[in-house]
């Protein structure tokens, strides 16, 4: 083929397009070259030359991720030359850096570390250029902890926050020695715009940024016997959790995970997938009579309606589109209804006083320790969450509990509040959100299953940076005659950059769209900043198939068909956008400013 | 080599006849293939310090596919010792401007942009006069050719050519990853010319007097005359015009204060050539073309000379790269311990290598040449760097 080119990397002679990176040629042929600022999920940037390999002819080396291949190279990726410098450019960085690995929660997956290591690297070579400032640890941010001593400067952080998120809350400040990643005027973290997304740490390849840890705390609480913890898991929790402790990318531990959380002495553990069918009732009612307004009643509102799942989306427009939160469905996120209603309902009927109750959440976010932390999320009396636990915090507890997880045998989640549907499993997917929707939505319109094969709404799943379905409602239940005819449309973005695009549509007055479902991570869940680190673009693919997965295997896959779901309506809520409803599940926002 | 430095009268002649009449002569010969030919065949390399050969920049610009393509004229002159892009842009505007006009019309370029250090803001309102001066001659001739000035913000890596297409671009000064070269994608994602004032100054005067005649100055290795910019312990400070290929020896004669200890070639990017070595040692033949040339004589501490461009580099360094960003902190660093007896002298040694992996490893052209100054001072005074 015309754009096909050959060179020859350590004797072998391979063929790769026109523009493929040296790193990428050498990739194909097996040879693994080390990187560190380089990211497959970010732009190249070619600065911690790390990656350097030598062309043969050439006097200085060459940075593999950041040179095109061409035709007839020759690269030698190992010899003496690159291994001193390799070697040589690891101490520097170790010289930079704070060297504490004993008491790094990064500690053991962490790349620096993994590099010096393999390089035995002798941190004595180098006097330590360690700054005075970076020592200073930023714990501000309920979500997002920065400790600027274990930084590299390899500007992951912050092409993430540009390329992927498009909030730009971190960014290169000063030169030279004192060159370091920053914020808006060095302010603290909880003080600039950041929407606690997490993408950040999830991309660190140190200890850098990691997010604030509350797991000491959930021990006391457990160990303490006047207090009553309830945890809930969320869906995509149940597919990452194992990569933590050693299991293969893409496997389900849902049972062993409730078995492990029951053993660590947990009171009960329940579904977060519960509130997110009941998330689909609230949420499907509230799109229904927004619609019916807009149709029936020629009313104006806001269209189109917009999930409130995901506490980083939800901080963004709260930031970038202030002037549109009239678009954001006002149903709190699974986590904060499950709050809402453990303290309340779940107290309840099993006779707790609510104010002996912890109530913790498993998530696989960073966000969602801000969310549970907002002054309005105390609707039941009391801090209705009172800790959020990343994916990787319930590892390390689990690590800590000294079970072997791969043993445990499988459990069920406790109840009530622990039943749920394969819709509620698939909110952990981008697109997920939306064909739970659907599939209550159309058959509530229509009397029938949504008219897609095993109710996989295969259009809106995928990693496709906006996805778009129509569904044309017809023969529709009298109630609904409203709906005859209509074609909704309907549209899925995942990452903030993607739900800018959007949302510039909406701001233009040219969305064509009814029901928006926007996810702050690419990949949704699945992806979150509180999953296990690496995550790259095979990784969010295989955790995604286990949460279809997990779907197919239920025997229930509509969120209005949960039998828990019927009773809470029938018990204790009423209806949908009901009172009891109004107070529990739903929430205002607030403007926030661009800076 | 010549043993004598022999001043020459080239860039600062007075204009002979009306002005950009080298460019209006050969733009009505339409011999913009030969024009690029007398670049080549002049050998003239860029004066900015890197040293490239400017008629195959120009050469490579011209053969770029495109509408808008871009010349730039790089006045962010930065490195320590250096001023002669100030006098010329003082005192001879209209040969770079013309210079510049005669790039672009051969390159097939239409934007100009003089990108001026802030520090000689002071000199836009004289240039701003002069372009007009330029706009009515380029109309005259129908040359579509617009030129404006860009201020820099400060930052020595600016000079940089990717740096400084990063800077104008509003972004960090930070150098981009090459390739894509700036003729392939500069400014903007087009295809850019950057040169020095100096280099558009010269390319200008080699087409008024013709490729042979500016050859007939220097040597085999080198040719024509260069602006050296001259300071430190010489009694002829100042910007001088000099023939190309002399030895140290006969420029210390001519420029010493009779008590010579070394001169720092090409500024704190170039090399420092001690006293044992002007016999041998020819400016310019593998050291540098930069125009720096700093005198020190024998009151002069070696140490305090490194110590004060370490001192540079670890704040001009932008910062990106591993290599210089933690190596320029550890030459410094690492030579005031040696000093204060809190490393022992043997710790040159591994300086010597970490200044040699930087030299290899760094991503422009900044940390590759810290190692220059670096090992030519610590190799040839290391009893200094001791005691």
């Amino acid at each position: 083929m015309a754009n096909n080119i050959t060179l020859n990397i350590d004797g072998i002679d391979v063929t790769v397009e026109q523009g493929t990176s040296i790193l990428d040629a050498a990739k194909k042929i097996n040879i693994k070259i080390p990187t560190l600022c380089h990211h497959e999920d970010l732009c190249v940037a070619g600065n911690c030359r790390v990656c350097v390999v030598e062309q043969v002819g050439k006097q200085t080396l060459t940075a593999s991720c950041a040179t095109p291949a061409d035709k007839g190279m020759k690269i030698l990726t190992s010899s003496p030359k690159v291994r001193r410098a390799r070697k040589d450019i690891l101490a520097l960085l170790v010289s930079e850096h704070n060297t504490q690995c004993t008491t790094c929660y990064r500690s053991t997956n962490c790349e620096l570390q993994t590099l010096s290591s393999d390089y035995n690297v002798d941190n004595q070579i180098y006097l330590s250029v360690l700054k005075k400032g970076d020592t200073d640890l930023d714990k501000s941010s309920w979500s997002v902890e920065k400790d600027n001593s274990k930084c590299i400067r390899c500007q992951r952080c912050v092409r993430t926050c540009a390329e992927i998120q498009h909030v730009n809350a971190l960014a290169v400040t000063e030169r030279g020695k004192d060159m370091r990643i920053s914020t808006f005027m060095h302010l603290p973290m909880n003080e600039i715009v950041c929407t606690n997304c997490g993408q950040c740490i999830i991309h660190c390849p140190t200890g850098a940024l990691t997010e604030r840890r509350y797991y000491d705390d959930i021990w006391e609480a457990i160990d303490d016997p006047d207090k009553y913890v309830v945890v809930n898991t969320a869906p995509s929790v149940r597919v990452a959790l194992g990569e933590s402790l050693g299991l293969p990318v893409g496997t389900r531990v849902t049972g062993q995970m409730v078995t492990a959380l029951k053993k660590m002495g947990f009171d009960a553990v329940l579904d977060t997938d519960f509130t997110a069918d009941l998330t689909i009732m609230e949420e499907g009612t509230e799109l229904l009579t927004r619609l019916k307004k807009a149709l029936v009643d020629k009313e104006k509102v806001a269209l189109p309606m917009i999930t409130s799942c995901s506490p980083g989306w939800v901080k963004f427009i709260e930031h970038m589109y202030p002037e549109h939160l009239d678009h954001l469905s006002t149903c709190k996120s699974p986590q904060q209804m499950f709050g809402a209603l453990a303290k309340t309902y779940f107290a309840e009927k099993k006779g707790i006083d609510p104010s002996k109750i912890v109530c913790v959440a498993g998530m696989p976010c960073a966000a969602k320790k801000f969310e549970a932390n907002r002054p309005e999320m105390r609707d039941s009396g009391f801090q209705d969450i009172d800790a959020g636990l990343t994916t990787r915090e319930l590892g390390h507890m689990i690590k800590q509990s000294g079970l072997n997880f791969m043993d445990l045998p499988e459990d069920n989640f406790d109840s009530i509040m622990g039943e749920s549907t394969g819709a509620g499993v698939i909110f952990g997917a981008t697109g997920g959100v939306m064909e739970a929707a659907l599939r209550t939505a159309y058959f509530l319109i229509t009397g029938r299953p949504v008219p897609f094969k095993d109710l996989n709404i295969l259009p809106v799943r995928g990693m496709e940076s906006v996805k778009e379905a129509t569904v044309k409602f017809e023969n529709c239940l009298p109630e609904y005659s409203f709906l005859e005819g209509v074609e909704a449309r309907f549209a899925i973005a995942h990452g903030l950059t993607n739900a800018r695009a959007i949302m510039d549509q909406i701001a233009a007055g040219k969305s064509p769209y009814h029901f928006i479902e926007i996810m702050a991570c690419p990949g949704g869940c699945i992806g979150g900043g509180g999953q296990p680190i690496p995550t790259t673009n095979e990784i969010r693919l295989k955790r995604i198939a286990a949460i279809y997965e997990e779907d197919a295997g239920k025997p229930i896959r509509m969120s209005h068909e949960n039998p828990e779901i019927t009773q809470i309506y029938e018990e204790f809520l009423g209806n949908p956008l009901g009172e009891k409803s109004h107070h529990l599940l739903h929430t205002k926002y607030r403007k926030r400013n661009r800076y | 080599m010549l043993n004598k430095a022999k001043k020459v009268d080239i860039i600062f002649s007075p204009y002979s006849t009306a002005p950009y009449q080298v460019l209006k002569e050969h733009h009505k010969k339409n011999n913009k293939a030969e024009v690029i030919d007398q670049i080549l065949k002049s050998g003239l390399r860029g004066r900015g310090g890197a040293g490239f050969p400017t008629g195959l920049k120009w050469k490579f610009a011209a053969e770029q596919q495109g509408d808008i393509k871009y010349v730039i004229c790089n006045a962010d002159e930065g490195e320590p010792g250096t001023f002669k892009d100030r006098k010329l842009l003082t005192e001879v505007p209209r040969k770079v401007i013309s210079g510049m006009a005669i790039c672009a019309w051969v390159t097939g370029s239409t934007k100009g942009v003089i990108y001026l250090r802030r520090e000689y803001k002071y000199l836009i309102k004289g240039l701003e006069k002069e372009l007009d001066i330029y706009k009515q001659h380029a109309k005259e001739i129908g040359l579509n050719f617009d030129i404006s000035i860009f201020l820099g913000a400060g930052a020595y890596v600016c000079g940089e050519e990717t740096a400084l297409i990063e800077s104008m671009e509003g972004k960090r000064g930070e150098p981009r990853n090459k390739p894509p070269f700036p003729i392939q994608k500069g400014y903007l994602g087009y295809p850019t010319v950057v040169n020095n004032v100096e280099t558009f100054a010269s390319a200008n005067m080699i087409c008024r007097i013709g490729a042979d005649e500016y050859r007939k100055l220097g040597t085999d290795d080198q040719h024509g005359s260069k602006l050296f910019s001259i300071s430190g312990d010489s009694p002829k400070e100042g910007v001088h015009e000099l023939e190309l290929g002399m030895t140290l020896e006969a420029f210390v004669a001519e420029f010493g204060d009779g008590d010579t200890k070394a001169v720092q070639v090409g500024g704190v990017a170039g090399f420092c050539i001690p006293r044992k070595d002007f016999k041998s040692a020819v400016i310019g033949e593998g050291n540098t073309t930069g125009s720096s040339t700093m005198v020190f004589n024998s009151t002069r501490s070696m140490y305090n000379v490194l110590h004060n461009y370490l001192e540079f580099y670890a704040e001009e360094s932008c910062g990106q790269c591993t290599p210089c960003r933690i190596g320029c902190q550890q030459l410094l660093k690492g030579i005031e311990a040696v000093k204060t007896g809190k490393k022992s002298p043997e710790y040159l040694n591994q300086l010597l290598k970490l200044a040699d992996t930087m030299r290899i490893t760094s991503k422009c052209g900044l940390g590759q040449s810290v190692t220059n100054s670096f090992s030519s001072i610590v190799n040839n005074f290391r009893e200094e760097m001791i005691y």
